[in-house]
Order: structure tokens, then sequence, then C-alpha cells
């Protein structure tokens, strides 16, 4: 598997990172050389085995439904760029 | 799938019949206290901001600690929807950009949700039923809120439903009509209210529908569907419905072709409209959550909860229709609400269950409509309309007069009993009295006493005098009997 110049594009704008011309082709290079070394994987046989989710057999951690946290409306937005009343403030966005 | 069609659901066109095709996925908040994932509030409203965790603004280093009780209500809910109940199932990311979306994914189940394929028995109007598959039903998150209209340039974003646990419920695509869909997500809403596991509050957005909407020739292939986001009245789902459903067909009976895509339903315009700009972000590059492990309980986990469910409306009405004799129409009009359904039971209680039901839905329901009042708020509580179809049924006062009573008890509030008695309201059982009215009226009418004889339908007029000198208050049963004696009608 490889990805060719255009999914590159594709995938940088879809987690909205800004990639210049420049930088397309070598980050192709490097993507690929990633996906070739995961390739290698794929020599071992993993028919009926089951996909490990934890290194530990554990069950997962659950809470109480109480409210713990919120109150803090201040320190939510405390690195946004730009706030209003405890709103966050982003450039326009209208369907 | 291929039920034959039924002509009436049709809609014409300018040149064919066309056969509309309705699937759902309905979006349900889940009735809890804290959120999905934190253990910020799910209470509605509140200051900006003010119901956010750390992970609910995503911040780095913050874990999701899954809340137990959504995935109660979501296994209650799939009992709710006689469903299959998966013993394990996963949590997967949902990668889509959007400013109320701070982790850049949702999560969600994809390939592995906790509940699997169920139905819904949803009765239409004119008595018939159909039966709705579900799909599947999961667990997922809902996003944050966006202000459109606080800033010429800026968007406002508020979290507090930022990781509030949502039920994502999967149609199959069974629906034939705007009114199937509307009366499957009325029935969907009432189950979930009995349940208890989600509030179904339209005007709060706990439930909304996206409705895949598609038309077809009868017996053709499945057309090419649109979906239509975000509705969020049982209304407007019909009006969605009808409005897609012609546009599809203009398009398709001028030889165009619909393109797959989202679209969004305007109330206000009455049309539906693309939503373009959304159309790239259907690539959401699912995959399993590393934070998550996946989601297991055993089966006495499933049984436990399935022990502590209430009384489903479709049980409920089975159960008034056998053990009160009720028809299934008055049946189904009692148990759409809990509340409903218990009111009618505590008046029902000892007492004969038809007279029950009839001063239950065309007096109290009918009144409550008029002054747009639920069951909640009613003025006249169970015990004291059970006293007034008592009176009725020991033949203390007249259907008439419980009437006036029930008036009373409405706007004055008090011990139906104690009016009837300090009111005067009995019904006159002494024949005596009613003999020496009715001997008045013979007297007084010698010209219609002569027809009676000939018209024996007359003898409504004579009820209605008598009836009249009485105040309404003879006993109908004794006024008939007496009179046809008299007059000497048969």
């Amino acid at each position: 598997m490889s990805v060719d110049e255009k999914t590159v594009r594709r995938i940088a704008h879809l987690a909205r990172i800004a990639v210049t011309d420049d930088e397309v082709g070598p980050l192709q290079g490097e993507l690929n050389a990633i996906l070739a070394f995961v390739e290698q994987l794929g020599a071992v046989d993993v028919s009926g085995v089951e996909p490990m989710t934890s290194v530990t057999p554990m069950a997962m951690k659950k809470r109480e439904d109480v409210v713990t946290e919120g109150g803090r409306a201040a320190d939510v937005v405390a690195n946004a760029p730009e706030t209003e009343d405890n709103y966050f403030l982003v450039p326009k966005v209208v369907e | 799938m291929n039920a034959p069609v039924d002509p009436k659901k049709l809609i014409k066109g300018g040149l064919h019949d066309w056969e509309v095709i309705v699937g759902m996925e309905v979006h349900a908040q889940v009735s809890s206290r804290a959120k999905l994932f934190s253990g910020a509030s799910t209470e509605f409203g509140g200051e900006p901001n003010d119901h956010v965790s750390l992970v609910d603004a995503a911040m780095p280093g913050m874990l999701p600690v899954i809340n137990a009780e959504c995935v109660a209500q979501a296994v209650r809910t799939g009992l709710g929807l006689k469903a299959q109940i998966n013993l394990r199932s996963v949590f997967d990311r949902k990668n889509y950009f959007y400013p109320d979306l701070p982790q850049g994914y949702q999560i969600s189940q994809y390939k592995d949700p906790i509940v699997g394929e169920g139905e819904v028995l949803v009765d239409m109007a004119d008595g018939t039923s159909i039966t709705v598959g579900i799909e599947r039903l999961h667990l997922e998150q809902d996003a944050g809120k966006s202000l459109h209209d606080q800033d010429p340039t800026k968007s406002f974003v508020d979290l507090n439903r930022s990781g509030v646990a949502l039920m994502e419920i999967v149609s199959r695509p069974d629906l034939r009509s705007s009114e199937e869909a509307k009366a499957y997500v009325t029935k969907l809403r009432t189950i979930l209210r009995y349940l208890g596991t989600c509030d179904g509050d339209m005007e709060k957005g706990s439930l909304r529908a996206d409705v895949n909407v598609s038309v077809r020739r009868p017996g053709e292939p499945l057309g090419t569907r649109c979906e239509i986001k975000n509705v969020n009245s049982i209304r407007f789902i019909g009006q969605a419905i009808e409005t897609e459903a012609r546009r599809q067909i203009a398009i398709l009976e001028d030889g165009g072709k619909i393109d797959q895509e989202t679209r969004l339903f305007d109330p206000g315009k009455g049309e539906t409209r693309s939503m373009r700009s959304k159309e790239e972000a259907h690539d959401y590059r699912y995959f399993p959550d590393p934070d998550l492990l996946p989601l297991e309980f055993d089966q006495a986990y499933v049984d436990a909860l399935a022990a502590g469910l209430p009384e489903l409306p479709d049980a409920k009405k089975a159960r008034f229709v056998k053990d009160y004799g009720l028809s299934p129409y008055d049946a189904g009009v009692l148990v759409a609400e809990r509340a409903s359904a218990d009111y009618y039971e505590a008046v029902a209680k000892g007492r004969d269950g038809k007279a029950a039901a009839n001063w239950v839905i065309n007096e109290l329901f009918g009144r409550l409509n008029k002054e747009g009042l639920s069951i909640e708020s009613t003025p006249v509580s169970a015990d004291q309309l059970g006293a007034i179809v008592d009176l009725i049924g020991e033949g203390v006062i007249s259907g008439k007069i419980a009437k006036d009573l029930f008036e009373i008890v409405w706007t004055e509030g008090g011990d139906p009993r104690a009016i009837v008695d300090s009111r005067g309201m009995k019904q006159v059982t002494d024949t005596g009295a009613i003999e020496a009215a009715i001997d008045q009226i013979i007297a007084a009418n010698p010209d219609k006493v002569a027809q009676a004889k000939e018209k024996p339908t007359l003898l409504g007029w004579f009820v209605g005098q008598t009836m009249k000198a009485t105040g309404g208050k003879a006993n109908p049963a004794a006024v008939n009997a007496l009179l046809k004696t008299k007059l000497g009608i048969a």
C-alpha cells in the first residue's frame, strides 16, 4: 500500500493541517516508508487469532453516574485564542 | 421489504404513482446525571461551558471513563426494542473536523454496537399495525453547540452538550409513508419514556431524527436516497418526507437522476436543500478508540436489567383489552403515556373498566387538551373522577348531571359525593315525584299525547319535557318506563 500526492493533500486537509506544495513530496515519501514498514506485519499469518486490545486481561473501568466535574468554564476556555462570556469564539461557520 | 404495495400509500406524480421508502436514524439523549465518558452534568442549559470537564474539552492527556448507568440505559432500551444485546461491543473514533467537536472525533460504535437487531410494533390510526425492523442501537457522544447569530464574523461555541450520551437507533427502510414515519417515532418515543431511558423532549433536542428518503415505482429496486439531517419534531418529520419525496419525483419524472447527498429541511420555506459543505466530511476514517477497552458484560447483568423493566406499552395495551374489556383503540389512547395509563388504572380499580375509560378519555383528556394541560397537571384527581363514576354507577346521579359535577370538580375541586349532597344534584328515583311531573305534562299537551299513540318516537319529546321539569335530576330509566305505561306505548 502506498499513497499518492493527491491522497497526501486530502488527508492533510481532513486533519486541517496546512501543507505547502514543497512539503507534499517529502511527506509522501515519509508516509510511504512508514506504510512499507507496517506492511511487513502482513507476512504473519493471523487467521483465527482474535485482535488483541490490551496486553493485560482486564475489564473496562466504569464510573458511577454522579456529577463530579464542571463549574470551571474559565479554565476550559483559558487556552482559546479568543473568548467572550466563557464562549469559545471561532471564525463563522454556517451551513 | 417485499410486502404487497398498498395503493393508498402511493404518491401521485405527474406521470406515475410512486412509492416512498423511509428509514430513520433517531438520536435519543440518554437519561443520566453525568456524561458518557466524564463526570460533568448533563443538565439542559446552564451557563456557557459550565457543564464541561477537561475530558469534554479534549484537553491533552485526559482519558475517557465510561458511565455505567449509560450502558445500563442502552441495554434497557435494547430490551424494550426486543433486540439482540451484544455482550461485547467496541467504541470507535469517527473522525471529522468541526468547531464544536473539540476532540476532532466523536466516540461512537461502528462495527460492534451494544445492541443489534430488534423491532417496534407501530399502530396506525386506521387500526392496522406495522412492524418496523431495528437494525442496531449504539452509544455515542453528542457534540457541542455553535451559536451563529451573536456576531457578524464569529461563531460562539458552548461545550455543555459535548460528551452527553446519545443512543443512535437505526431502523430498517421499512416505512412507506410520512404517516408511518410519524407513528414510528411517536411509538419509539413512548417506549423510551416508559423505560425512562430518554425523556423524549424534542423541544430540548433530546430526540432528533435523520430521515433517509427515496422513491421508486412500485416493484422496482430501491432508488437513490437522500438523508435529511436533524429533524426535531414529529410534525416536521412528516413534512420533510412529503417535501423530499415530491422533489425526487419531480426530478425523476423530468428524466433526471437523484444524487445521494445530505440535505436540510427548512420548515419556514417548506423545502429541503443540499448541505454540500458536509460532503467531504463523510470520510470518517473510523478506527477502534485506543483509549477504551471493549465494553463487556455477562448475560446475568442483562437478565437483572430485564427483571427491572416496567410493563411496556404493548403489554399494557393487551392487558387493558383483556382485563378491562376495552377496545384496542381506547387501550392504545390510554397507554400512549405511562402517566395516563397509571391514572386510568387508578380510576378503573374496582370499577367498571369501560365506564372509567369513557370518562378518562372523553371528559378528562378532552378537557385537558382544550386547556393545553398534561395529565400530570390535571385538576381532577383519579380519586375524584372515580367517585363521579361511582355516583353514576350507584344511580345517585344521571350521566348528564355527572358532566355538570365534573365541571364543578374541575373548577372548584372538592369531594364529588359531598357536592352532590350539598347542591341537591341527586337523581330523582322517587317514582311519585316523577309521576306527578309526567301527569302535569300529559294534562297540558293532549294533542301530543294523541299523536304519540300513532308515532312512538314522540316519546323522546316527553322524556325531554320531564327531564326539564325535574331539573335534569329524574332517573332516565324510570322516566322512560313510566311514560311508556302512561302513554300506552309498547
